[in-house]
């Protein structure tokens, strides 16, 4: 990523090019775990949205302060601090999907994206492009996530958002909602990423 | 007897039928990106278990006397029950960090050979998620439960800590081992690297489901039919992911 990119390239980017899940394989615990339905996975973008923006303001706000050898340190109580105020906010307010997502909120402090952004991003620079770097890859992996859940919900459970949408004959693929399925989806669209991405337009091109 | 049959299924629970890798899918960054090669991979298991360890004894430590509502210190200092739940991931995620630090330069100083043999994989692993996902696991046995008798002691806490990472072991090394099979197979060119993986990953998981039931099975034939209904509670709480 260049260094003299405006805002808003850095919210583009963040979206396709850079896709924090297809293209970087970042963030995989969330991504996998809690998209056996569709809400659970939109609830928990909005949990990464919320911290990946908060993170993102407040170490590039103090990134004169940063030492070298403490910025992991900063970095991560940072986000501890979001994911807590994050964590309670659904305990207080949304309590059945706090308890169906479970240990995975508190697992955003160690969510490689938000670092990685903090590192490569935020300590660096304004906080104009801090915020927009943010929106973007928070957005780009709400995809992903979106992406993941549609298929397994469909798939597994015969409806989307909570709405039927397959025929009530429809067998439910209860694999699709089990650990195996997340992986199997996963691969499958990772493989189809890939192809749509690289090797269609160079054909060329080894990996 | 009934301490180390509780201690058996929390240990079966650990390391096969709620796989942290495999069942809760932490821990995934290594198992995709260090199980290339077994001889790396296997160091990389016992790395991680070695710290699960380190790191559950003193977030265990912490959150018995501390953290918890109406814990000991906080009790005895200030004279009236405190809960500074709110604290816990602050607290662990510097715990984690800083045994990190600790292990290795403890490591390094007395056993070189097992230093060079964990290598780079010491100072990674502080972002491994199922670090944290240990903690948290053991934090939900031990804070704000309301039954004292089934607050987990040490033994549960560093039962789940050891077998965890020992199935974190398993899985990494199963892995490995496919992998380094993969190599010489003809994948098509989307799929190289890690769609492959996550695939491959995915039928280990469906093996791995193959284990559920087995705590229930194995309490059944362990434990006495009368005594059963007090004492069961902690394998069946842990158990309750496996049934999903």
């Amino acid at each position: 990523m260049s260094e003299d990119a405006t805002p808003l390239e850095r919210f583009i980017r963040g979206i396709i090019p850079e896709n924090p899940v297809y293209r970087q394989l970042l963030g995989l615990c969330p991504t996998l775990a809690v998209t056996n339905n569709m809400k659970a996975a939109m609830t928990m973008s909005g949990a990464v949205l919320f911290v990946l923006v908060g993170a993102n303001l407040v170490v590039s706000l103090i990134r004169g302060l940063l030492k070298p050898h403490l910025r992991i340190l900063i970095f991560t109580l940072t986000i501890a601090t979001f994911v807590t105020i994050a964590d309670r906010f659904l305990a207080a307010f949304m309590y059945p999907m706090s308890k169906e997502l479970g240990p995975y909120v508190p697992l955003i402090i160690v969510n490689c994206i938000i670092i990685c952004r903090c590192e490569v991003c935020a300590s660096r620079q304004s906080p104009a492009a801090a915020l927009g770097d943010a929106l973007g890859q928070s957005l780009g992996f709400a995809l992903a996530l979106a992406s993941i859940a549609t298929v397994r919900e469909i798939l597994g459970s015969g409806t989307w958002l909570g709405i039927r949408i397959l025929p009530a004959g429809w067998d439910d693929w209860v694999i699709m909602v089990l650990p195996g399925g997340a992986f199997l989806t996963m691969g499958l669209l990772l493989g189809i990423a890939n192809w749509l991405g690289t090797v269609r337009r160079n054909p060329k091109a080894t990996e | 007897m009934d301490l180390l049959v509780t201690l058996l299924l929390i240990a079966v629970g650990a390391a096969l039928i709620n796989n942290f890798v495999l069942h809760y899918f932490v821990g995934l960054c290594p198992f995709m990106g260090v199980s290339r090669r077994l001889d790396t991979a296997t160091g990389m298991g016992f790395a991680v278990t070695f710290v699960i360890s380190v790191a559950s004894f003193l977030s265990w430590t912490l959150t018995y006397f501390v953290l918890r509502p109406g814990a000991p210190v906080t009790t005895w200092l200030l004279h009236r029950e405190v809960d500074l739940s709110i604290l816990n991931y602050i607290v662990y995620i510097f715990v984690i960090a800083s045994s990190v630090q600790f292990v290795e330069m403890y490591v390094r100083r007395f056993f070189p050979n097992l230093y060079r043999s964990f290598g780079v994989y010491l100072p990674l692993i502080t972002t491994n998620c199922a670090i944290l996902f240990a903690c948290l696991e053991i934090m939900k046995h031990v804070s704000g439960v309301e039954d004292p008798s089934r607050v987990w002691g040490l033994p549960q806490a560093l039962t789940l800590a050891f077998f965890a990472g020992i199935g974190f072991t398993i899985a990494i090394v199963i892995m490995a081992g496919i992998r380094e099979q993969l190599d010489v197979a003809d994948v098509p060119r989307a799929l190289q690297g890690a769609g492959i993986a996550f695939i491959v990953a995915g039928i280990l998981a469906m093996a791995f489901t193959g284990f559920t039931g087995v705590d229930r099975g194995l309490e059944k034939l362990l434990k006495p039919a009368p005594s059963r209904a007090e004492t069961s509670s902690p394998a069946q709480v842990h158990s309750s992911g496996g049934e999903e």
